[in-house]
């Protein structure tokens, strides 16, 4: 079983491929797929003009101490963008989405991976998230049904909403 | 007091919807152990020595009659009887069925409460002056703006998942009662060329590495509250460490970073959010504000003549007089605590009876409202001087009027060892064998202000470090002792207490708290209170006294050896 793709609200077949650095493998000299690639952070600084050269649709993988600053200027390159959550109570990955809609206007997909669960997709949704690899095993039929609705609506401003329920007070 | 309208009601009941189906979901194995703990805890949801521990929120300590009734009858219904108020402003049950916890969810919804981010890796409730908006020393009534920055905290979407727990306090009094230098932030009023703002004091707290403090902002006008803490949180999301959990306090990434770093950093974020859709409106602030207006005060003058005269007469009335009631910025009018410190209870103990005749009194002398104090009192905070006497009268039938607020038994304390797993040592027999140590009230108020403090481990829950005497509860080969420390404060010049010396077992504490308490008294000098005389003659003189002829170390192994 694989996890289960959440995306537009409907659930999805993933076309891309993550590629993983196996044990012994260095970004610099591991061998790049071809296709749809997600690449880990580490292999786009290192094989960036590689990529670009044969890669029409560029993906990248943020894990939640990779800092979005540090690929600011490449953002343009890559259709979808990947956060991790190795675990869902790491919350650093929430601030890495805000970071990339709110400060860099990223407009691509901003897919949660890793530990995605049920009851995180309303917060994830909220900060700009619009995929979600639901983890495997998980009911994604019921995720797509309740796990967005959670709540009506919220207080604060975020990436879904830029303006705070104050000011939208009548 | 705060009513909700429209969309704060919608969001706590879909929240109550939600964990519902998360109990739901967990009993039927959908959701492992694992993945529900963190939901769990974010409604108020522990699970304990004996049974779970529920922890309902009293936002910035206010509370109205009906919701205190509510409180009484879930729980009568629910749990033993009675409820146990925390030094943060929570009602905690220590009895409670998971399976009931949606049901209590509903009936706390209906009177407008929650138990939403009580615990967890989250922003907890926010905590303020017990006094807020009747102090007579205020400066502003900070209450408009912690239930802003409730509402801010309630399910913000990037930080629900943090490192730590993050507790955030709120004054607005010259005198900081709201015990600002040790939380995550502490705002601390300030007032600039006419501007009301803040000093944002990050990373101070208690616990396990206790620190003070440390000014990032000297001054926040209060527009920005919302968006300034928000580049702090995001600082501390992003930053603070996730390895180990008794290094991820925000204050360890002050102390790791530097205060100047992390206030760069936080400066750098916030040039980003300042002046943002964020910044607070004069419009929001106002139509908070209008929740918090004075109570329709009597014009009358007070009848303090009938009031004098049963002083005169009454002894006990005059102590209560004079250590649970206090000034009001209103003239004819006094704040009252009714203490939850009776002899022989567990402190901030209170029963679902004593619940309703406070939610009575209330409504009969109080305009309906009360607040719970971090010291873990109940405070009627409008009461009309004429009407203090049958206060008195109605809280001492209850046994709400011991007359011991500030002094030596009106201890703070934890659950300890009685209910939590954490605990190194019981907390509430000490506090206990300490009140039956000093029962008599003449010497009590004799003695005068201290401020005693137990916790059952270096958590800190009972805030020891700044007791004027600490006691914390220590496990050394597996049998419980208690660490002594003195000197410690909280308001202004808040500082940690100094410890005195090796640790003691339960059945020494009374005499080694008489022994301070000795030395003070012999020292003291015209109206010192304990503090005045520790600061002017330093701790020596205490521990001489305490550890006099009392063998330690190798000299008390080989006495036990021969016994
Ligand atoms: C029995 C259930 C409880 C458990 C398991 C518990 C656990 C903890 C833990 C682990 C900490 C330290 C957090 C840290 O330093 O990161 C803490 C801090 C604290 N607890 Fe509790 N606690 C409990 C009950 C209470 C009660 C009943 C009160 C109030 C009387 C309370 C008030 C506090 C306060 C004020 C702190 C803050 C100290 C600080 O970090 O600055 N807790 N608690
Ligand atoms: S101080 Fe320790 S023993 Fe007391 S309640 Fe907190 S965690 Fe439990």
């Amino acid at each position: 079983m694989m996890a289960q793709l959440i995306k537009n609200r409907t659930a999805q077949a993933d076309t891309w491929l993550t590629l993983e650095l196996a044990e012994g493998d260095t970004p610099e000299t591991l061998a790049l797929p071809a296709g749809d690639v997600i690449f880990p952070l580490a292999v786009w600084q290192a094989r960036k003009a590689e990529i670009i050269s044969c890669h029409k649709r560029i993906g990248l993988l943020l894990q939640p101490d990779e800092r979005v600053e540090d690929v600011a200027g490449d953002l343009d390159y890559f259709i979808v963008i990947a956060i991790n959550f190795p675990k869902f109570v790491d919350g650093r990955g929430y601030s890495t989405a805000a970071l990339l809609r709110q400060r860099y206007h990223y407009q691509g997909e901003v897919r949660a991976v890793g530990e995605v669960l049920h009851d995180q997709l309303f917060y994830l949704q909220r900060v700009g998230f619009d995929s979600y690899a639901l983890k495997e095993g998980k009911d994604a039929v019921y995720a797509l049904a309740a796990g967005f609705s959670a709540f009506s609506d919220g207080y604060q401003a975020s990436t879904s909403q830029p303006q705070p329920y104050f000011r939208r007070r009548a | 007091m705060y009513k909700y309208d429209a969309i704060d009601r919608q969001l706590v009941n879909e929240r109550v919807a939600q964990f519902r189906d998360q109990v739901r979901r967990w009993q039927s194995g959908e959701l492992t152990n694992d993945e529900f703990r963190p939901l769990r805890l974010q409604n108020g949801l522990y699970i304990q020595r004996h049974a779970p521990m529920f922890r309902i929120a009293v936002p910035y300590a206010m509370m109205n009659s009906a919701q205190l009734r509510t409180l009484a009858s879930v729980a009568r219904k629910y749990d033993r009887g009675y409820g146990h108020f925390t030094t943060r402003h929570n009602l905690q049950l220590n009895w409670p069925k998971i399976e009931d916890v949606p049901d209590i969810l509903t009936e706390l919804a209906a009177v407008e409460m929650h138990a939403i981010q009580t615990s967890g890796n989250c922003l907890r409730n926010i905590t303020t002056d017990q006094f807020a908006g009747v102090a007579a020393d205020e400066i502003i009534d900070p209450r408009p703006l912690a239930e802003i920055l409730r509402q801010w905290t309630t399910f913000h979407p990037e930080f629900a998942f943090l490192p730590r727990k993050f507790k955030i306090a709120i004054s607005g009094t010259e005198e900081d009662r709201a015990v600002t230098w040790f939380h995550d932030i502490g705002l601390q009023l300030k007032q600039e060329n006419g501007e009301t703002g803040f000093t944002v004091i990050v990373g101070g707290g208690l616990g396990r590495t206790p620190i003070r403090g440390q000014v990032v902002r000297e001054f926040l006008p209060w527009q920005h509250i919302l968006s300034y803490c928000e580049a702090i949180l995001r600082v501390y999301n992003r930053f603070g460490r996730r390895d180990n959990a008794y290094k991820a306090r925000i204050k360890i990434l002050v102390q790791a970073l530097g205060v100047e770093e992390f206030t760069r950093l936080v400066e750098a974020e916030w040039e980003h959010g300042k002046d943002g859709p964020a910044t607070i409106t004069q419009a929001e602030f106002d139509r908070v504000a209008a929740h918090f207006t004075a109570p329709a005060y009597s014009a009358e003058a007070a009848d303090d003549s009938y009031i004098a005269a049963r002083r005169d007469a009454e002894k006990p009335f005059a102590r209560w007089l004079e250590r649970n009631t206090h000034a009001h910025k209103v003239a004819g009018y006094a704040a009252v605590t009714l203490s939850l410190k009776q002899h022989g209870i567990a402190p901030g103990d209170i029963t679902s009876e004593q619940m309703e005749t406070v939610a009575d009194l209330a409504d009969r002398y109080s305009f309906g409202e009360l607040r719970i104090s971090h010291e873990q009192n109940v405070i009627l905070a409008d009461v009309r001087q004429g009407d203090l006497y049958a206060v008195w009268q109605a809280a001492r039938d209850a046994g709400l009027a011991t007359p011991n607020i500030g002094l030596l038994t009106g201890i703070i304390c934890c659950p300890g060892g009685d209910f939590c797993d954490l605990a190194n040592a019981k907390s509430i027999p000490i506090a206990n064998a300490i009140q039956a140590r000093f029962d008599d009230l003449d010497y009590l108020f004799d003695i005068g202000e201290i401020d005693l403090n137990i916790s059952g481990c270096m958590n800190a829950c009972g805030h020891h470090h700044v007791g004027h005497i600490g006691v914390l509860g220590v496990d050394k080969n597996d049998a419980e002792f208690y660490q002594v420390t003195l000197g410690g404060r909280q308001g202004n010049e808040a500082k940690l207490g100094k410890v005195i010396g090796p640790s003691f077992s339960a059945g020494e504490m009374p005499d080694v708290v008489a022994k301070i308490i000795d030395v003070y008294i012999e020292n003291r000098q015209d109206e010192e209170r304990f503090l005045d005389t520790f600061d002017r003659i330093g701790i020596d003189p205490f521990k001489n006294r305490v550890y006099e002829g009392r063998a330690h170390g190798k000299a008390k192994a080989a006495e036990k050896e021969a016994a």
